[in-house]
């Protein structure tokens, strides 16, 4: 499985003509931790849904070379993308309480996933379920399962998220902004629950988040974006000696337990960075 | 030492459930209080109360010496004074910015509005171009911005903070939290600040009481909290877990 993604641009129409919300952005995602990070519209968002094809509807995506596996993603039609979609490639979402079905038992919506993509019976994918819940180390699998997602912690729903994403046994899982809603013990252990699945399994693994200490601890490479450009590609345990002004400001102007000071850096921007 | 803010045995409930339970605490004049916890601990439901938002607590709140009703006085509004996590969801997406500002001055009956409001969006750095938009048309911090400019325009003593730059880039957390120290400074504030991330929390409080299951288990100071001089095993996870997050670059750096 490899990702390629080579001048990817994506457009929006707008009354004053088009705004280019990714500027060309090219790299390769092979079985590897890969993080984007960047500030609110940046556009590291629209680049992970690119992969997918999931843009609104009113944006316009050109590239070059857009690639899952060989498969030509910006020609592909809907019953080719649905090949991809959740059966190759998961996507997790910020917020378990929207991308969560509210009238629909935890149990029922990740067997559902799994008869879609793998088929069987009722009572099969209910067992597949329970066994996805207790992967994803719910303790009670059987009561989660029973449980309506208003009756679950954030935590839990992610989990409950990750389980579902995990039905059809994709090759790679994409978390937008996955463990941003959450507090910071359970984001420790959803991601810890990520890293685990990602060995065992095999899988690849693009995170996308504005958090860049998060990033460096659990990925393996790293692509800072600014303005819809990656300004800056590096390894994550490399990031604290980041060069670009811009990831470094983003890693000055967080505020530090071990290194107190009366007042914060902020970013001073260059236009140059969007030339 | 000057007591702002003392509270006595705070508890709220809903329904069956107790939220908090039985806590106290007190905030000197000027000084910053920082409240830490994973969500559900109850942090926000003393502020809440606090503010006079929620009026099914019981026990005692006293400003400034003074015992509060669950209702409260005109004047309380305009002492104390709130900021809310998202600046999305606290401007009324109608109103522009100077409608936003005026508010305060009309509802305590404030003249000279005109040069109030120029003022302070001066007193926040929000460019005076901006006067006639509206919230939509401002980004986040900006929005954050008119958010904190509305709560100091009335001149309150007090400002509670309920995760004020949660919603924000870490950029423009840094503008805002560098914006709050420099209004406590300059107008004397006390503070109380809400918020889960203990860097953040610690760089703009002196002080942080840790808040688990509508429990306040531990009150320390934010030197103590840094260099882990701390008692409670609960503040010593929540300490640790914030060390994964930054330490790495410290070491890097030196």
């Amino acid at each position: 499985m490899e990702i390629n993604v080579q001048n990817l641009k994506v457009r929006f129409a707008s009354p004053a003509g088009y705004v280019e919300a990714v500027k060309g952005v090219s790299f390769t995602l092979g079985r590897e931790k890969l993080g984007i990070v960047g500030e609110s519209g940046s556009g590291k968002s629209l680049t992970a849904r690119s992969i997918l094809k999931l843009l609104p509807k009113r944006a316009c995506m050109t590239s070059d070379t857009l690639t899952f596996d060989g498969v030509d993603i910006q020609h592909a039609d809907e019953t080719a993308m649905r090949q991809i979609r959740g059966k190759r490639a998961g996507l997790i979402m910020q917020d378990p309480k929207y991308s969560l079905n509210p009238v629909m038992s935890i149990g029922a919506q990740i067997a559902e996933t799994w008869r879609t993509h793998r088929g069987g019976g009722r009572m099969e994918a209910f067992e597949a379920a329970f066994d996805l819940l207790d992967q994803v180390k719910i303790r009670d699998p059987r009561r989660v399962a029973g449980a309506f997602p208003m009756e679950l912690s954030g935590g839990m729903g992610q989990r409950a998220m990750i389980a579902m994403m995990l039905a059809p046994n994709p090759e790679i899982l994409i978390a937008d902004e996955a463990t941003s809603a959450l507090d910071v013990s359970v984001q420790a252990e959803i991601l810890r629950l990520l890293e685990n699945l990602v060995t065992t399994r095999g899988m690849a693994l693009l995170l996308i988040s504005h958090d860049l200490p998060l990033v460096s601890r659990f990925c393996d490479r790293v692509l800072v974006m600014y303005a819809g450009r990656v300004v800056e590609e590096l390894k994550a345990s490399d990031l604290a000696r980041a060069q670009h002004p811009y990831t470094r400001g983003l890693l000055e102007c967080l505020p530090s337990l071990a290194r107190p000071c009366k007042r914060l850096k902020t970013m001073q921007r260059s236009d140059a960075w969007t030339a | 030492m000057d007591r702002m803010i003392e509270v006595d045995q705070l508890s709220v409930r809903f329904d069956r459930l107790d939220v908090v339970k039985r806590i106290s605490f007190d905030v000197a004049k000027g000084a910053a209080l920082g409240l830490v916890g994973e969500s559900g601990s109850g942090k926000s439901t003393v502020l809440r109360a606090l503010a006079g938002l929620n009026q099914s607590w019981s026990g005692a709140i006293r400003f400034e010496g003074n015992a509060v009703e669950p209702k409260r006085t005109k004047g309380f509004f305009r002492d104390v004074q709130m900021v809310f996590q998202d600046p999305y969801g606290s401007l009324h997406p109608r109103q522009t910015i100077e409608r936003v500002l005026a508010e305060p001055l009309l509802v305590h009956g404030i003249g000279d509005v005109d040069a109030r409001i120029a003022r302070a969006m001066s007193e926040v750095a929000l460019p005076l171009a901006m006067r006639y938009r509206y919230p939509h048309q401002l980004s986040g911090g900006q929005r954050q911005r008119v958010a904190i400019a509305r709560a100091l325009i009335a001149e309150p003593k007090v400002l509670l903070l309920d995760e004020p730059t949660s919603a924000l880039d870490v950029s423009i957390q840094a503008e805002v939290l560098n914006l709050l120290a420099d209004m406590r400074e300059s107008k004397a504030l006390t503070y109380i600040m809400v918020g889960h991330n203990l860097a953040a929390v610690a760089h703009l409080c002196d002080e942080i009481g840790v808040m688990q299951n509508g429990e306040l288990v531990e009150r320390l100071s934010a030197a103590s909290l840094r260099d882990r001089r701390i008692g409670n095993s609960y503040t010593m996870r929540l300490r640790e877990l914030s060390d994964d997050i930054d330490e790495s670059f410290v070491t890097h750096d030196n």
